[in-house]
């Protein structure tokens, strides 16, 4: 097991490494570099002078003269040694300040969809391939699809709605405004979670329907495997053979899902992110593509695909935890 | 197996009062299922006893509710299936139960599967959890069934494993299924279901899937198992050879009718019904060489030896000899080791072997379905020699209308969503120039009319046919390019045995018309005695034996044909004797070469 965890582990390296350059690449693809765009970012604003001298520094400094694998050099190793991103000319802002605030949220918000979805799905998945085709089966199928077919946007508006004029909280955000720019406390805590389930279930609907149909169909494959049979010639009980043998071996696609059911949320969160107003990553990377600010761009996207990389090698590791024919060949 | 046949053959009805060794009482035992098309009466008035240390057969072919009366015993029928009459009774020291009465999800019927009634399954390989330890499976039962604590439980198992035969019980206890072999598997699932010392053991066809050697040794383990602790078998099968080899009392089903009783002498030598009659006359037929043959071998004696049709020469398959960058390097599995043989024009040459020998691996190599690694293969066909391994992909388009292949599994052979026109016009249209529609037609209609179906037949789908039927179209398909040579891998064995010996006798007879020359792989040494003119025996990629089929058969020379032969149960009482089997053991060094 623990040889298996290394190897993927180093596996990881490469394949960061190819991301890295990829985003890398995307980061150069518009015409100039980037300080030419600074420059003339600046010049428009107010005329302001620019400073030759902290031009100079700013072209040593990322290897702009370089050829274009140095410059990648140059990039990745401030990334990973210094932590320094580089900076957004859009906001005039070092993009490590504007990103971690956000990040942080993003996953915040992801992972508690993340959680919505899997314990939703779960229950209900199970439920309704050991009673197919009974009421509840046909009522959380019904269900499922109108959460499928539901735009997330409707859905936004609609919970916004509610939750304003049931519960009273603020719609829109993640804190109230008298929270929004405090520092962390318990009261902000509360606040947050008040406001947290609003998109998470936006977020989380349409994946936890897809999920429970995939729980649904893995079961009613496993319920009728012969290891089904030898456990109930056995004498074990219904709800305990169940539970040990085929929900387990159909919780393998469930949790293999996993790995790419987070990007999925990331990217799937930027409209709902919108329509609420969060302070998350999607609405920040949607205007940094737009107006090629392309090392908040990159950074954003670096991030983001590094933390899929890890969470596919979490729900690999799940897995073969799981199931010992993968931890074994 | 000590042969006491006091037991009088017990048919039916009502004898009341039932004698100290009967353990288990069927009266009358109904079981049906009710689909969208009506009712299927998968049991119909079924009655038998199980008696202490005795074993019963229940012997039918598929569809003959053997399977769900086990199942119905232990009240683990399947959904839609229910038990709608007759009695089921256990018979304890402390008291009859009545199992008939009691809810199948009760705890009353818990208790009792696994304890006084349990149950072996016929594939080994997927009865149990993958993800699960077979000391754990094991220990389930302990689990529920008795007070033992945590290292006594384990104490237990190992000793379990050990009477099994299960080498190394201390660390193959925390193996999972997957690192077993089929026959180990097998064994654990006996050592599961003996965990809480059963009066009954319920066997649904433990051995159909295994090696004729294996299938000998697990028959052995149980025949020895119910000598030491007496309990009652009743032991589920289509195979009449397993029958006389094992049986005391046999019952004979059909169509989930109870066709006759009796003890396994009175089944053999004075069957009463039609039906025991052909299951038992075409198990015997398929011990002698065919009518059709030995017609077809006294021609072929008077003419000349020809040149072989199609002749291999050391051919070699390596299977996955590559390492990976992050993996371990793989040795690689040789499938195929310097194997050469002749194929001489209408002659059928076996190819036997057990699983894992390479038999089925040579059969696509010599086609070319696999690449081989090395080797070189010499057809000579109606445009003289065709070096085989030569060929491009469009001119091996051209071979396979010349050599055919017909599969072992008429379910998965043939295209769920094609007709039985397009399935078997296929290998027409693939071939340039071959007729308008209407001669295609033609062909179709013709083809199954000779494989024994109707012309009509030709618009419907594969899943409206029963699996006799299905292996027809594919031989109507293999058929319908006017072939040369047909590769038959296994082309018989997913059949019933009375199937069995018309889908050969059909082969002969093609075979007869259209000078036809077979390669015929099968795991089944007596279906080749019926079929074969020369039989080649594979052993680890390698032919140790290559001659006559009569010859090999009647008078094997290698000691692995001995082994093999020898472990095929005969289709007759008086005969027993596979526990009194030739054993092959490898040498050392093949040994290793499996692992």
């Amino acid at each position: 097991m623990l040889q298996y965890i290394v190897r993927r582990i180093l596996l990881m390296i490469p394949t960061l490494l190819l991301i890295s350059f990829v985003t890398f690449v995307v980061v150069q693809l518009p015409p100039g570099d980037y300080l030419n765009a600074y420059v003339a970012a600046l010049t428009q604003e107010g005329g302001e002078t620019v400073d030759r001298e902290q031009i100079e520094m700013l072209r040593q400094r990322y290897g702009l003269d370089e050829p274009f694998l140095v410059q990648y050099w140059y990039w990745i190793s401030n990334i990973v040694f210094e932590g320094d991103f580089g900076r957004s000319f859009q906001w005039n802002q070092p993009v490590s300040d504007l990103l971690w605030g956000r990040i942080g949220l993003t996953f915040a918000v992801s992972l508690a969809s993340l959680l919505f979805v899997y314990v939703v799905a779960f229950p209900i998945g199970v439920y309704s391939a050991i009673r197919k085709y009974s009421l509840g089966d046909y009522v959380f199928t019904f269900l499922g699809f109108i959460g499928l077919a539901v735009p997330n946007f409707l859905l936004a508006l609609v919970l916004m709605v509610v939750s304003l004029q049931v519960f009273g909280v603020t719609p829109g955000g993640l804190f109230s405004p008298d929270y929004a720019s405090a520092p962390w406390s318990w009261g902000k805590f509360v606040d947050f979670l008040a406001h947290l389930w609003v998109p998470m279930i936006i977020i989380g609907t349409a994946s936890t329907a897809a999920l429970i149909r995939v729980m649904r169909a893995n079961l009613l494959d496993e319920l009728n495997k012969p290891y089904v049979e030898t456990a109930r010639a056995k004498g074990q009980s219904e709800a305990v053979l169940i539970m040990r043998y085929p929900v387990r071996i159909a919780l393998n696609p469930f949790v293999s899902r996993l790995g790419w059911e987070l990007p999925a949320l990331v990217s799937g969160a930027a409209i709902t992110s919108i329509v609420l107003n969060l302070p998350t990553a999607g609405p920040v990377l949607l205007t940094a593509l737009q107006s090629q600010d392309m090392y908040l761009a990159g950074s954003f996207i670096l991030i983001l695909s590094t933390l899929t990389v890890i969470g596919t090698l979490v729900s690999d590791i799940l897995l073969a935890w799981l199931d010992p024919r993968i931890r074994y060949s | 197996m000590s042969q006491t046949v006091s037991a009088a053959p017990n048919i039916v009805p009502m004898r009341a009062p039932v004698d100290a060794d009967t353990v288990l009482t069927v009266r009358h035992l109904k079981t049906e299922f009710t689909l969208r098309t009506g009712v299927l009466k998968a049991v119909d008035d079924v009655s038998f006893d199980l008696r202490r240390g005795k074993t019963l057969c229940i012997v039918g072919e598929s569809g003959s509710g053997k399977s769900v009366t086990a199942r119905s015993i232990l009240r683990i029928v399947p959904e839609p299936g229910k038990m709608t009459g007759g009695e089921v009774i256990l018979h304890r020291p402390d008291g009859d139960v009545r199992i008939h009465e009691l809810d199948p999800r009760s705890s009353a019927i818990r208790a009792i599967r696994g304890a006084d009634i349990s149950m072996i399954f016929q594939e080994p390989m997927s009865s149990l959890s993958p993800v699960h330890t077979i000391g754990f499976q094991i220990e389930e039962s302990l689990i529920l069934h008795t007070d033992l604590d945590k290292s006594a439980r384990r104490k237990r198992i190992i000793e379990l494993l050990e009477r099994v035969e299960i080498p190394d019980p201390e660390q193959t206890i925390d193996r999972y299924p997957f690192e077993y072999s089929g026959g180990m598997r097998q064994r654990a699932m006996i050592a599961m279901a003996l965990a809480c010392n059963p009066k009954v053991l319920i066997a649904d066809e433990p051995t159909t899937a295994l090696d004729v050697t294996t299938q000998a040794e697990i028959l052995d383990l149980i025949q020895e198992l119910q000598d030491e602790f007496g309990m009652a078998v009743m032991f589920i099968t289509h195979d009449m050879g397993v029958v006389a080899e094992i049986a005391d009392e046999v019952a004979v089903m059909h169509q989930g009718r109870h066709v006759e009783s009796g003890s396994v002498e009175d089944i053999f030598h004075a069957p009463r019904e039609d039906y025991t009659k052909m299951l038992i006359g075409s198990a015997v037929r398929l011990e002698q060489p065919s009518p059709i043959k030995l017609r077809m071998q006294a021609e072929r004696e008077k003419q000349p030896e020809g040149q072989p049709i199609l002749s291999v020469r050391a051919m070699n398959k390596v299977f996955g000899a590559t390492g990976t960058v992050f993996g371990r390097k793989g040795q690689g599995v040789h499938a195929v080791r310097d194997v050469s043989i002749d194929l001489m024009q209408g002659e059928t040459l076996g190819i036997v072997g057990e699983s894992g020998s390479g038999k089925t691996t040579l059969g696509r190599c010599l086609m070319r379905m696999h690449e081989p690694t090395s080797g070189e293969v010499l057809y000579r066909g109606r445009d003289g020699e065709v070096d085989v391994m030569s060929l491009d992909r469009r001119s091996l388009k051209d071979l396979y209308a010349d050599m055919r292949m017909i599969f072992q599994d008429p379910y998965a052979s043939l295209n769920p969503r094609m007709t039985v026109q397009q399935i078997i016009a296929e290998p027409l249209r693939n071939r340039q120039g071959h007729g308008n529609a209407a001669a295609i037609r033609d062909r179709v209609a013709d083809l199954l009319v000779r494989v024994g179906l109707k012309p009509e037949h030709m618009e419907r789908y594969p899943h409206a046919f029963s699996g006799g039927q299905r292996q027809r179209i594919g031989i109507a398909r293999a058929l319908a390019p006017n072939p040369k040579i047909i590769v038959a891998d296994e082309a018989t064995s997913a059949l019933d045995v009375s199937l069995r010996s018309q889908i050969l006798d059909l082969l002969l007879e093609f075979q007869e018309q259209l000078d036809l020359s077979f390669i015929f792989i099968s795991h089944d040494i007596s279906t080749v005695r019926y079929f074969c003119d020369r039989v080649a025996v594979m052993y680890r990629g390698e032919i140790v034996e290559l001659g006559a089929a009569r010859a090999v058969c009647d008078t094997p020379s290698h000691a692995y044909t001995k082994a093999l032969l020898s472990a095929v149960p005969r289709p007759d009482p008086t005969q027993r004797g596979i526990h009194k089997r030739h054993r092959y053991v490898a040498s050392a060094s093949d040994e290793r070469a499996s692992q």
